[in-house]
C-alpha cells in the first residue's frame, strides 16, 4: 500500500521559450501511515512534485503508481486515485464556490455518488475533524467566513472524501500564528485518530520539525534530503543555507549552547523538554566548576 | 493543460522583425492582409506564401510553434473548405449521388483555405513578436488624431493592456480551480450538454470571485502609484521608425507590385 514515483521529470510548456523544468529524476516511495514533511525555497518544485501524487500532472517521463497500479494507464483509475489521495491546494479557500458551507464540503462526497445520509454524516465528521461546529456554519455562505474559517471549510472538503493520504499545499500561508497553530494541531490529531498518511507541503522548518517523521527537502528539482529531520540537523555534511532552509529556532539555539561548550543533548525538539535540558544542564555545569 | 494555449502568445526574441517600430508593424500587417485579397491565382498565393515563410526564417520562431497556432482553428478551416468544395458550381469532376466536386470548387477550396492559413499565420506572428504592451502602445499611438473627436484613447488602450495582461493570469488561475476541483472528484470531461454546464459552476464562481478581487487590488494599486490618465505622461520606451521599418516597408510595396502584376498582367 504505498504511492511510488520513478524517476519522474516533468517540465511545464515543453516546446516554447517558456519551457521550465520543475522536476528532474525524482523518485519516491509514500507508505500507508507516514507522516511526510516537504520542504524547500520558493520554486524549487515542491507543489509540482505533490501534483502528481493524485495523478493531476502527468510525469514528462517515469511512472507514478498507486497500490502497485500506475495512475495513467486506464482514465477510470484516475477518479479512484484521486479519492484515495486527498490533495488540499495552497489557499483552496479561493476554490469554495457553493451557497452554504454544507453544499460546499459535500461537493466531493456527492461527486463519488454517495446516498444523502452518508453524505450528510462524512460532512458533519469533516467539519468536526477542522474543528468547525456544524450547527454554527453549516447553513452559512463559505463567503461570509473569515479567512481562518473558509481555510478550513475548504480543507473539511478534502477530508470528507475520506482519503488514503491527505496532502497538505501550505496549509498554513497567510493565517496569524494562532491560526496556524490550530490547523497544525487538527491535522496532526486526524493524522493520529484517521491513521491516514499525510504530505505537508511547507516553507516553514518549525511546522514539519515539529510534527514529520520523514523530511524531504527539495532544491533545483531535485530531492536532496530524504530521513528523519535529526538527521538532517546533525549531518555536518549538509549545508542547510545552500537549500534556502534554515534550521528549527530550538536547534539552533541548542548548538550554539554547545558551542560554548554546554553539555547538552542538540536532538530535542520539545519544548518544555528542552527547556528541562537546559536547566540541569546549567545545574551540572555549575556543580562542576565549584 | 490550458497554459499551453499559444494564441496571442509573445516570444521574446532579437530578430529583425522584433525589432520593428510595433506602429509599422501593425500598419504592414493590415497592409499584408488587403494585399492577399489580390491574390487570385495559384502562383500569387505560392509569391504570398513565401512571403510568410520569409518573415518566419528571419523573426526566429520555429516553425512547428508557427504551425501550431493554426491548430485550434482547424475545424473552420475544414468546413470552409468542404463547402468551397461542394458548393461551387463548375464542370463536375467526380460525383457521388448529391455530392459533386468541380474543377472550380477544387480551385476556390485550395485558394480560400490558403486565404485563411494566411491570416491566421501573419496575425499570430505579428503577437509573436511584439509583445502586448508594445502592442496596444503602437495602437494608441495610431488612434491618436481620434483624439481630436474626445474619443478617449488613452484609456481604451490601457484598458487593452490591463486585458491583455490578465489573460494568462486568468488562464494560470482556471488551471489552478480545475485542478482543485478534480481533486475534489469533479468531473469536466463526461456526461451530456447540461451535465457538462452545470459542471463549470464550481470553476466559474472562484474565477470571477478572484477577478473581481484582482480588479479591485489592481485598482487600489494604480491609485496608490497616482495614475491619473493620459495627459503629460512620459514612456519609457519612445517608439521611433528606423532604417529597419523603411526596408519591411519596401518588401511590402514589392509584395503588393508583384500580386498587381500577376493579377491584372495575366488577363491584360
Ligand atoms: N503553471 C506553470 N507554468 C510554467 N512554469 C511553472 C508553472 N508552475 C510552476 N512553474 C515553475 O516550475 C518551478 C517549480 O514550481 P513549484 O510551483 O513546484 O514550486 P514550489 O516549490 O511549490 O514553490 P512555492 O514555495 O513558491 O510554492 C518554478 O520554477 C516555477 O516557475
Ligand atoms: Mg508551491
Amino acid at each position: 500500500m504505498s504511492i511510488e514515483l520513478q524517476n519522474i521529470s516533468y517540465t511545464y510548456m515543453p516546446g516554447t521559450p517558456y519551457c521550465r523544468d520543475a522536476l528532474l529524476d525524482v523518485s519516491l516511495k509514500i507508505e500507508r501511515g507516514e507522516f511526510i514533511g516537504i520542504i524547500g525555497h520558493t520554486g524549487s518544485g515542491k507543489s509540482t512534485l505533490v501534483q502528481h501524487l493524485n495523478g493531476l500532472l502527468r510525469p514528462t517521463a517515469g511512472t507514478v503508481s498507486l497500490d502497485g497500479a500506475n495512475m495513467h494507464e486506464r482514465k477510470q483509475a484516475l477518479k479512484s486515485v484521486r479519492q484515495k489521495v486527498g490533495m488540499v491546494f495552497q489557499y483552496p479557500e479561493h476554490q469554495l464556490f457553493e451557497e452554504t458551507v454544507f453544499d460546499d464540503v459535500a461537493f466531493g462526497p456527492r461527486n463519488l455518488g454517495l446516498s444523502d445520509e452518508d453524505v450528510q454524516q462524512r460532512v458533519e465528521s469533516a467539519l468536526e475533524c477542522v474543528g468547525l461546529s456544524v450547527a454554527d456554519v453549516a447553513k452559512r455562505s463559505p463567503f461570509r467566513l473569515s479567512g481562518g474559517q473558509m481555510r478550513r471549510v475548504a480543507i473539511a472538503g478534502v477530508i470528507a472524501l475520506r482519503p488514503e493520504y491527505l496532502v497538505l499545499d501550505e496549509p498554513s500561508a497567510g493565517l496569524d500564528p494562532c491560526g496556524r497553530d490550530e490547523i497544525y494541531a487538527q491535522i496532526l490529531q486526524l493524522y493520529r485518530t484517521s491513521g491516514m498518511a499525510v504530505v505537508l507541503v511547507t516553507h516553514n522548518m518549525e511546522d514539519v520539525a515539529r510534527m514529520a517523521k520523514r523530511l524531504l527537502v527539495m532544491d533545483h528539482c531535485r530531492i536532496r534530503f530524504d530521513g528523519p529531520p535529526v538527521d538532517l540537523f546533525h549531518d555536518e555534511t549538509i549545508q542547510l543555507r545552500d537549500f534556502g532552509v534554515s534550521l528549527p529556532h530550538v536547534t539552533s539555539l541548542l548548538k550554539t549552547l554547545r558551542a560554548h561548550s554546554l553539555d547538552i543533548d542538540d536532538t530535542l525538539q520539545d519544548e518544555e523538554v528542552v527547556v528541562e535540558a537546559i536547566r540541569s544542564a546549567l545545574k551540572r555545569k555549575r556543580d562542576s566548576s565549584c | 493543460m490550458l497554459t499551453d494555449i499559444m494564441l496571442g502568445q509573445y516570444f521574446p526574441g532579437n530578430s529583425f522583425v522584433h525589432k520593428l517600430d510595433p506602429r509599422s508593424k501593425i500598419v504592414l500587417t493590415l497592409t499584408f492582409i488587403t494585399s492577399i485579397f489580390l491574390a487570385n491565382n495559384y502562383i500569387s498565393y505560392l509569391t504570398v506564401g513565401l512571403y510568410i515563410c520569409l518573415i518566419v526564417l528571419v523573426s526566429g520562431i520555429p516553425v512547428k510553434i508557427v504551425l501550431r497556432s493554426i491548430k485550434p482553428l482547424w475545424i473552420i478551416l475544414l468546413l470552409t473548405a468542404a463547402i468551397h468544395l461542394f458548393m461551387t458550381p463548375g464542370t463536375t469532376l467526380v460525383a457521388w449521388g448529391p455530392l459533386s466536386i468541380t474543377g472550380e470548387g477544387v480551385k476556390q477550396a485550395v485558394q480560400m483555405s490558403a486565404r485563411l492559413i494566411y491570416l491566421i499565420l501573419i496575425s499570430s506572428l505579428l503577437t509573436f513578436t511584439t509583445s502586448p504592451i508594445a502592442l496596444t502602445d503602437a495602437i494608441e499611438r495610431l488612434l491618436s488624431p481620434l483624439k481630436r473627436l474626445k474619443l478617449p484613447v488613452h484609456e481604451l488602450a490601457m484598458m487593452m493592456t490591463i486585458a491583455l495582461r490578465f489573460v494568462p493570469t486568468l488562464l494560470e488561475e482556471t488551471d489552478r480551480i480545475m485542478k482543485a476541483q478534480m481533486a475534489r472528484g469533479a468531473d469536466f470531461s463526461s456526461g451530456n450538454i447540461i451535465k457538462r454546464a452545470q459542471n463549470l459552476v464550481p470553476i466559474l464562481v472562484p474565477l470571477f470571485i478572484s477577478a473581481f478581487r484582482r480588479a479591485d487590488e489592481l485598482a487600489t494599486a494604480m491609485e496608490a502609484r497616482c495614475y491619473r490618465g493620459g495627459d503629460n505622461r512620459t514612456r519609457m520606451k519612445e517608439l521611433s521608425l528606423g532604417l529597419n521599418d523603411a526596408v519591411a516597408t519596401l518588401t511590402i510595396i514589392m509584395l503588393v507590385l508583384v500580386l498587381t502584376w500577376l493579377r491584372w498582367g495575366w488577363s491584360a
